[in-house]
């Protein structure tokens, strides 16, 4: 993607201040819609869910005991992964977000959630609710752009790093919850001051997220394992939570990249988003900078209902259970204002995401500039820009684009 | 650890199974973290003890009159008790929402431990409404410990006056149950001077003329709509040895007030309990009010800037994040009063005992003031 002020058509072009006004007038009604009608209903929901959680999260680990067993090890490392993915995702996520705060239970609010993750609750509400949900995809605003460690738009400039870039995304997969811990601390960022320079925050932060990781690091591969060694299932139970874990990060770390990743999402110039922006143009900018997943029911639960990216990041405050029940309206709202409602299945977005990391891995046009005839001497290319320094880059840079004017011109 | 000396082997043996207890107790949070394990006990045994915050269950509903209900909770593990006569607080969750009230247990202790509040139905009352008419067996409430000073002495007086009105009836039930529930009732002359409105609104009424009938008390009914408003001069009337007894008062500030003044002339003690309907009164669109500071200064806000912009140009130091709305970085507690959502003009009020003992969450990025208010420190 290329910011939309950079495209040769602007999506938003056929859209008049007024309408951009009315768009966020006719939002803000369909969000006043749930505010009215928001209540024990939706209450009774997320009381439900934290309940089948922790029972699923405390069965599964009892199961774990016998984990000697392989098919106790199957069922409980099943049972737990869903735990730990409905646990960041439907409600550690949403709860966060302060979805639930209207509820005035302390114990399900935003001021007081802690959730199973590497990146304690104050740096993810910053890094996530604060940053991400403010600027969204404004390049150079939002660092969940590519999370400062990826090249996920045309703007970025092109570095011979980034040629690695689909190792790191399948790594920081594996790793996301470290991935998201180090992110919401600005850890590269931080790093590159020296030590004694750094701030007295970073400090605070850092301390407290080693001390959480520790803290989970120690339930997953401690307590739990030796709690199951009477029955010879240390190093079984430790695999089982290692696995869970495991497939929390793959699994979230898809669900989030389909939100902004896919091809087709919009992105902005920093310099295009005025100081006052107004809510309408705020509304617009997240409908055209996020993408839905479309899927059952049980698909919307797993992923924390972000399936409904879209929705979310119009209302991240409405509780979640309500996004299905608005999506309809919000994507007649798109049709009438003629603008492309992002949507589909999960493995399509997924692929579509991981198109986009793979094809930004190379400097922009290099790929539709090459075909099995030119291969040798474009790799040659892409060689001499990864090593022959930063001028050579940019002029190789500035003719793989020129070409690939002129391709699309004669298509 | 530092060793201290314990004369008796019985304390060495409690302290060995306190530190037993909690070493469990920190390998079982460690194997729940980021929970603790009350969140995981709370799923099956929310009544147990240790827990924090108390609760309680839903026993039973039952109607006193058509506007009024008896609600029998049973408490968690860690109710202290309490003297016929005290009040409790009550968180209710109605339509999703905790909102706190106060109101007077109803029975003495009781063999089966529950404990009892009796509801009327105000107009336009969120949570009493609720209640008497909306309120499901089972569903759990927040508790706390009972509190108040409105009791009987001990050793019990020979004389007794007291006088109620209305729903002032409902902790003098809960002290006139306890005491004709003993073995050996109390040898105490009891008067009791009872107003309401009318008799068929009257709750306890058939109860209270049992007594009445048993000889357990002298038994004054003054309905306003047979009798007239009660005028207190006439109490001496009523009730001719009045100045030989013990007086306990309970109902409507305005009957309170005359009855206060009515003892205070005569040289006589009152005893009172005030049910104090705090009124927050939110003031018409636009309207600002004083805004009270976390440090305690006050500084004058109007009724379109976000309290967070008028707190930190008081110099404030207060949590920020994206100032629109989203992201819930600014949220504190209101501790009092009222402020309006500048989005959409919804209001939210805090009432001092009614709106949870640490007031009600706010964006203060997107809410002005709406009249006086008070903010307090994130918690």
């Amino acid at each position: 993607m290329t910011a939309i002020t950079k495209k040769p058509v602007n999506p938003t072009a056929h859209l008049t201040p007024e309408d951009i006004e009315q768009i966020g007038i006719e939002l803000d009604a369909i969000r006043q819609e749930v505010l009215d009608d928001r209540g024990e209903r939706d209450a009774a929901y997320i009381r439900k869910v934290v309940a089948i959680q922790r029972r699923l999260e405390l069965g599964s680990r009892a199961v774990l005991l016998g984990s000697a067993l392989p098919p106790l090890w199957v069922l409980g490392t099943v049972g737990l992964s869903v735990a730990k993915i409905l646990e960041n995702m439907e409600i550690g996520h949403n709860v966060m977000h302060g979805q639930w705060d209207w509820m005035r239970d302390p114990k399900i609010h935003s001021t007081t959630w802690e959730w199973d993750n590497a990146s304690t609750a104050d740096g993810w509400k910053h890094a996530h609710n604060e940053v991400h949900h403010t600027y969204t995809n404004i390049v150079g605003k939002d660092n969940d752009l590519g999370y400062g460690i990826m090249r996920v738009d045309e703007d970025q400039r092109w570095h011979p790093m980034f040629l690695a870039q689909p190792v790191w995304n399948f790594i920081n997969a594996c790793f996301f919850e470290y991935g998201i811990a180090a992110y919401d601390l600005e850890l590269g960022r931080n790093l590159r001051i020296p030590k004694e320079k750094r701030s007295a925050e970073f400090k605070a932060q850092l301390s407290k997220t080693l001390k959480k990781i520790r803290k989970q690091a120690t339930k997953d591969y401690v307590v739990n394992p030796a709690l199951a060694a009477p029955l010879g299932g240390f190093v079984p139970a430790l695999a089982a939570n290692f696995t869970a874990n495991l497939v929390r990060n793959l699994w979230s770390h898809s669900v989030i990249m389909c939100g902004h990743f896919p091809e087709g999402v919009e992105t902005f110039e920093k310099k295009s988003i005025p100081d006052d922006e107004t809510r309408g143009q705020w509304y617009l900018r997240q409908m055209l900078g996020s993408a839905n997943i479309s899927g059952s029911k049980a698909m919307h639960v797993m992923t924390g209902n972000l399936s409904h990216q879209i929705e979310h990041h119009l209302f991240p405050d409405l509780p979640s259970n309500r996004y299905a029940e608005v999506a309809p309206k919000v994507e007649a709202l798109f049709e009438k204002y003629d603008l492309n409602y992002h949507s589909a299945p999960l493995p399509q977005q997924v692929a579509s995401a991981w198109h986009k990391v793979v094809r930004l891995s190379l400097p922009n046009g290099w790929l539709a500039t090459t075909n099995r005839s030119n291969l040798v001497e474009q790799t040659k290319l892409l060689w001499a820009m990864s090593t022959k320094g930063p001028k050579v880059r940019r002029a190789a840079s500035a003719r793989l684009q020129q070409q690939e004017r002129r391709l699309a011109e004669a298509a | 650890m530092a060793s201290i000396s314990v004369p008796s082997g019985a304390g060495q043996g409690a302290r060995r199974v306190t530190s037993l207890r909690s070493v469990l107790r920190r390998v079982a949070d460690a194997a729940v973290t980021p929970l603790d394990v009350d969140d995981v006990l709370d799923v099956f045994h929310p009544l147990r003890g240790g827990r924090d915050g108390l609760q309680g269950r839903i026993v039973s509903i039952t109607p006193e009159t058509a506007e009024s209900a008896t609600v029998l909770i049973k408490p968690g593990r860690d109710w202290a008790g309490h003297v016929p006569g005290q009040y409790v607080r009550i968180g209710v969750d109605v339509d999703g929402v905790r909102l706190w009230r106060t109101y007077s247990l109803t029975h003495g202790p009781r063999p089966d431990r529950c404990i009892s509040i009796t509801v009327k139905a105000i107009p336009g009352g969120v949570v009493s409404n609720h209640l008497v008419h909306h309120a499901q067996v089972g569903r759990m409430v927040q508790l706390e410990q009972a509190e108040g000073e409105f009791v009987l002495p001990q050793p019990m007086p020979a004389k007794l006056l007291l006088v109620t009105a209305g729903s002032g009836i409902t902790p003098v039930i809960g002290m006139l149950r306890n005491l004709f529930s003993r073995r050996v009732p109390p040898s105490t002359d009891i008067v009791l001077v009872h107003v309401n409105q009318s008799a068929d609104t009257a709750m306890f009424r058939d109860e209270l003329r049992a007594h009445g009938a048993a000889g357990r008390i002298t038994l004054l009914e003054r309905y306003d709509d047979q009798h007239g408003l009660l005028d207190v001069s006439d109490l001496a009337t009523l009730v001719p040895d009045l100045d030989e007894r013990l007086a306990y008062g309970c109902g409507p500030a305005g009957l309170l007030d005359a009855l206060e003044t009515y003892y205070d002339e005569r040289g006589q003690t009152l005893h009172t309990e005030r049910f104090r309907a705090q009124v927050v009164t939110a003031g018409a669109e636009g309207e600002g009010g004083t805004l009270t500071l976390p440090d305690g200064r006050q500084v004058e806000a109007d009724g379109a800037t976000p309290i967070l912009d008028v707190a930190e140009s008081a110099g404030a130091l207060m949590p920020s994040g994206c100032r629109m709305g989203v992201c819930f970085g600014c949220v504190i507690p209101l501790k009092s009063g009222a402020v309006r959502d500048l989005r959409n003009g919804a209001l939210t009020v805090a009432v001092p005992g009614e709106t949870g003992p640490d007031g009600v969450p706010v964006q203060t990025c997107i809410s002005a003031a709406a009249g006086d208010c008070e903010i307090g420190a994130r918690r």
